[in-house]
């Protein structure tokens, strides 16, 4: 081996500015000189520039009364209230948008997806001509259309479409009944808890005697009739007495109910057409993506068809899907900002727009702001992380 | 042997026969493709339903009724009840959404004729002329010369558009970034996103994947920052606070900084479509190279890239046409792209009338289809192209 090869040749010396690892330690040392110039020679700028300005600097501008209104708000607010109020209402009616959006775009995009690859001619190119249109036309453009398109041919509160005389659309938005429980509700949403950590009680169990004795429990009829039946009892048990605060005309307005206003639609409206296209390839890649071979693997072990589909075939698919799934919903959350546009008050608008341009504090807002987004977009990656290293394929 | 007389053996093979006149022609692919289950038949009802129910309507307004463009067509024929699409406003409007304030040649403005308007705005269909001229045999895949092209596209074509577009030299009126409109800005805003970002997202991916720490710590939150953010308040930061950052008195143009916005931006996502490529190639590649004692940029330009970057040209394209579609945001911010001025353009009341927004929307988002949908096409041929075969199909 090596020692019978004579002395072990010592390695050539090289010049020190050669050696890879000295080498690695001063091009860091360089990079990290020039980005440190960098952010001192911003920073010193910024100041000079601020001071030229004679604008003053910090977050105290949180506690001072905004002075400006905002027509649609989750919390109690007026142009009394502080900026922190304002950031807050901003940052609820991104999420509003965000959450509904990805519940109806998730629907729409699963429905969409797997028309695409239905075996019916006309469905899978209905199909397939929505995502080329929604998925090449951009977002903003889809906005200020459906804005448009909306709001301008809708007819004005004298004229509102009814439906059930509760639920009203005019061109001032959309109203909807507002439940409004009464004291002994609170049984019924307890019913519904126990209901629900029942059925999870009741799979894990189910599982466990699967595996046990190879015997099965319909467990999704008993779940079912769990959590609609054991809230019906208490609900008939408890007398409670749900009743709807139903919109009605006032003068020039509809008043009471659940009121949406047209931008809040035409921007959730967009969204989900826009996003679910894009969900729709992806279920579409996710479905395709499971080999033939699995199909008829489950088949030769004589599964039925309905547990194939739920034990072989989604399993796999959803592990292509869930991934960049996530990631569009992170999307569609970012492209809500896009409200700044058709003038929904979400986060950009309320704060990076209108509290900027009152405060002038330009460096505190777009932290913040950057900061929200960044927290959002690390929590989903966070979630993206564990779910990938739970379902990851264990290759032999 | 004598012939054998068996008279059951047959000695020609019987001639296929037809298949059944159920399962070919029409009414088989009818049978197989739209009728094949009760389930499918009810879904093809609906189907045709839904088209019975859209399509003329469709063709109603965007062709039937809608106005187009002739001799005394004006607002009154848009006004009328019925009326559909009112293209007359788009064709009169036209070079406001190609060009936007961008001024006129002084001597061919006064002539007439369609030779004569091409002319008067011929520094910008100079500049769309060579674009296409330098685009196409690029993106042509049997052609060769790629690296001249390249490098004539993404170095020397940005310079020249330059130097075409803001004049001031070569006896060519200057003309400030704010008299620039329309497409022409929506495609310079492409064009420039695509010419900085990709060779920016190659370094960044690269650096994303360097063994020295520091390197890597610094690309992973650049990356990681840009990719968190919403495009609309990177052009809002971008347009507060580029100013703020330049030495004072120093002004940045407005143009200038949404340019900045958008290319930073994009160049992130498409580190992340490189790295995929990076990550993609087997290790056994990064070692062949070391092997051959190239060193580590040798070894990226002549081994690795090329692989990896062939790899991942349909994730490129998609990027672009996500940047594409991206560009219409700047006019949030106040920059005439070719959204902002259908916008602006929507207001005037020269057309005003019940469809002139929507056939505004209309137009720019056919504008904006045709370009991201040939993108599309594009790279899916590319993909099929690409696919030397090394995946057993």
């Amino acid at each position: 081996m090596a020692d019978q090869d004579g002395p072990r040749r010592v390695a050539p010396k090289t010049a020190f500015f050669n050696d890879p690892k000295i080498r690695s330690i001063i091009y860091q040392l360089i990079v990290m000189g020039i980005i440190v110039a960098f952010v001192v020679a911003v920073a010193k700028n910024t100041a000079a520039n601020l001071a030229a300005q004679n604008k003053t600097t910090g977050f105290d501008f949180f506690v001072q009364p905004s002075g400006f209104d905002i027509f649609f708000t989750l919390i109690p607010y007026d142009r009394t209230s502080y900026y922190w109020e304002a950031f807050v209402v901003g940052l609820l009616n991104t999420l509003l948008v965000s959450v509904i959006g990805v519940f109806f775009a998730t629907i729409l995009g699963f429905i969409i997806g797997v028309a695409r690859l239905s075996s019916n001619w006309i469905i899978a190119k209905l199909a397939m001509i929505y995502v080329e249109m929604m998925r090449n036309i951009p977002l903003l453009l889809q906005l200020f259309f459906w804005y448009t398109a909306v709001l301008k041919t809708m007819p004005n509160v004298k004229g509102s479409f009814v439906w059930f005389e509760s639920i009203v659309l005019n061109n001032r938005g959309l109203y909807l009944p507002k439940p409004v429980p009464d004291d002994r509700f609170i049984w019924v949403v307890g019913a519904i808890t126990i209901a629900l950590i029942g059925t999870f009680t009741l799979k894990y169990w189910a599982r466990k005697r699967l595996e046990k004795t190879g015997q099965r429990f319909p467990v999704f009829w008993s779940s079912v009739g769990l959590i609609i039946g054991l809230p019906a009892i208490v609900w008939l048990l408890s007398g409670t007495n749900l009743t709807f605060d139903i919109p009605t005309r006032q003068g020039f307005n509809y008043k009471g109910g659940v009121g949406l206003p047209p931008e809040f639609m035409a921007l959730l409206l967009g969204l989900v057409l826009y996003t679910a296209a894009f969900i729709a390839e992806i279920v579409r890649s996710g479905i395709v993506s499971v080999d033939k071979g699995q199909t008829e693997a489950a088949q030769s072990l004589g599964l039925k068809d309905g547990d194939r589909l739920r034990l072989v075939i989604i399993p796999q698919a959803m592990r292509v899907i869930v991934p960049p799934l996530t990631s569009q919903f992170l999307n569609l959350t970012k492209n809500s900002s896009l409200a700044a546009a058709i003038g929904y008050p979400d986060l950009v608008s309320v704060f990076m727009q209108t509290t900027l341009n009152q405060t002038g504090r330009a460096v505190e807002v777009v932290f913040i702001t950057m900061s929200v987004y960044l927290t959002l977009s690390l929590l989903t990656s966070a979630y993206m992380n564990w779910y990938n290293s739970r379902v990851a394929m264990v290759e032999r | 042997m004598a012939k054998n007389n068996t008279i059951y053996v047959r000695e020609e093979i019987i001639a296929e026969k037809p298949a059944p006149n159920l399962s070919k022609g029409i009414v088989g692919w009818l049978r197989e493709n739209l009728f094949s289950s009760v389930l499918n038949s009810i879904l093809t009802v609906i189907g045709v339903a839904f088209l019975i129910w859209v399509v003329p309507i469709l063709y109603g307004f965007l062709i039937g009724n809608a106005v187009w463009p002739g001799e005394g067509v004006t607002k009154a024929d848009c006004q009328a009840p019925g009326a559909g699409a009112c293209w007359a406003y788009i064709e009169d409007r036209m070079s406001f959404f190609i060009y936007g304030f961008f001024p006129q040649d002084a001597y061919w403005a006064t002539q007439e004729g369609f030779f004569a308007s091409i002319m008067a705005y011929w520094r910008v269909n100079a500049v769309f002329l060579v674009g296409i001229l330098l685009i196409v045999p690029l993106m042509w895949p049997d052609l060769p010369y790629k690296g001249i092209n390249a490098i004539l596209f993404f170095a020397v074509y940005p310079v020249f558009v330059y130097f075409m577009l803001t004049g001031g030299v070569f006896g060519l009126e200057e003309v400030p970034t704010v008299k620039w409109g329309g497409l022409t800005v929506t495609l310079i805003i492409g064009l420039v996103g695509i010419v900085v970002s990709l060779p920016l997202g190659i370094i960044l991916a690269l650096g994303r994947q360097s063994k020295m720490p520091i390197i890597k710590s610094i690309c992973i939150m650049f990356i990681e920052v840009w990719r968190a953010v919403p495009l609309i308040s990177v052009l809002f930061m971008a347009s507060v606070m580029l100013p703020l950052f330049m030495p004072v008195g120093m002004s940045v143009d407005k143009l200038l900084r949404a340019l900045i916005g958008v290319s930073l931006f994009s160049s992130a996502y498409m580190a992340e479509v490189v790295r995929g490529g990076l990550q993609a190639l087997p290790k056994g590649q990064f070692e062949a190279a070391a092997s051959l004692g190239l060193n580590y940029w040798k070894s990226m330009f002549f081994i690795i890239l090329p692989q990896a970057l062939k790899h991942v040209i349909p994730g490129i394209v998609n990027s672009f046409i996500a940047l594409f579609k991206d560009t219409s945001l700047v006019a949030i911010v106040g920059i005439f792209d070719l959204l902002k001025t259908v916008l602006v353009a929507n207001l005037n009341l020269d057309w005003a009338s019940k469809n002139q927004a929507i056939t505004g929307y209309l137009f720019a988002a056919m504008v904006f289809w045709v370009f991201c949908y040939g993108m599309s096409r594009y790279s899916l041929m590319m993909e099929r192209r690409l696919d030397t075969g090394h995946r057993d199909k």
